[in-house]
């Protein structure tokens, strides 16, 4: 059988984990649910966890993918950590906008003002 | 003159497999007749929804309760109709998930995202069935 695959790729820079989802649809359920596992594991093993989420693959989420990063954004709060989202397409942009999560969320134009926002 | 509008009628098990097949048939009808950008990202969004909706909230994942769609796709309209066989749910007893205090709860969006997304959305039968309307060409309402 081939090996599915993977649904985000995970690079580091300083001590800031990178996730770039590979897929262009973060959809149903069993996707969401493997991304969100992944997400948690990166944010649980880091301490305080430094997250940025690189969307400029992405052209279609669900509520179900907002849920998500909405469970990620709580758990990194907790452990004092920071999410950063970049690279957003303008149409999935305007869901957040819609959603009003882009005042939740700290969302920035370009992978590299995303880092350059991470406090020490 | 456009093509005459095409009915397409579904009954599936409450089942995600399922659900993927009526949403690639209904949106492969929907490119044929060159719905804008914006509509297409539109219909693609809210009848994911709807169908999640009927599926998970409504039939609860019952393997023995049926969700029924029937979409009528016109060129410059589509309509579209999801019914499950659930309890039910007062449309109006669902919170604002734009409010504050509710931005941090992980659920909820799926009827707002439909409502805005939509040009017509109605709600029937105590909740079990929406009817959706989506014109080719229309400006989306932001707020």
């Amino acid at each position: 059988m081939a090996e599915a695959i993977p649904s985000v790729s995970v690079t580091s820079q300083r001590d800031i984990r990178i996730v770039e989802f590979t897929n262009n649809r973060i959809l149903d359920e069993a996707n969401i649910s493997e991304i969100g596992q992944t997400l948690t594991a990166l944010a649980e093993e880091n301490d305080p966890p430094r997250l940025l989420l690189d969307f400029s693959n992405v052209d279609h989420l669900s509520s179900a993918a907002l849920g998500m990063l909405i469970n990620l954004n709580n758990l990194i709060k907790q452990k004092n950590g920071q999410l950063r989202l970049a690279h957003i397409k303008p149409q999935i942009f305007e869901v957040f906008v819609i959603t009003k999560l882009n005042k939740l969320f700290r969302i920035w134009p370009t992978r590299k003002e995303a880092l350059d926002s991470f406090e020490q | 003159m456009g093509t005459a509008p095409r009915v397409l009628k579904f009954e599936i098990r409450s089942d995600e497999a399922a659900a993927r097949k009526v949403h690639r048939a209904i949106l492969a009808e929907v490119k044929r007749r060159r719905f804008d950008a914006d509509a297409l990202f539109a219909i693609r969004l809210s009848l994911g929804e709807a169908l999640t909706n009927a599926i998970k909230h409504g039939n609860q994942r019952a393997p023995h309760k049926l969700v029924r769609v029937e979409a009528k796709i016109a060129d410059d309209q589509i309509e579209i109709i999801v019914e499950d066989e659930g309890c039910g749910f007062d449309r109006a007893a669902i919170p604002n998930p734009t409010l504050d205090e509710n931005l941090i709860k992980p659920s909820g969006r799926g009827i707002h995202l439909i409502e805005t997304y939509m040009d017509e959305v109605h709600w029937s039968h105590g909740g079990r069935c929406l009817k959706m309307i989506r014109r080719n060409g229309s400006r989306r309402k932001l707020e």
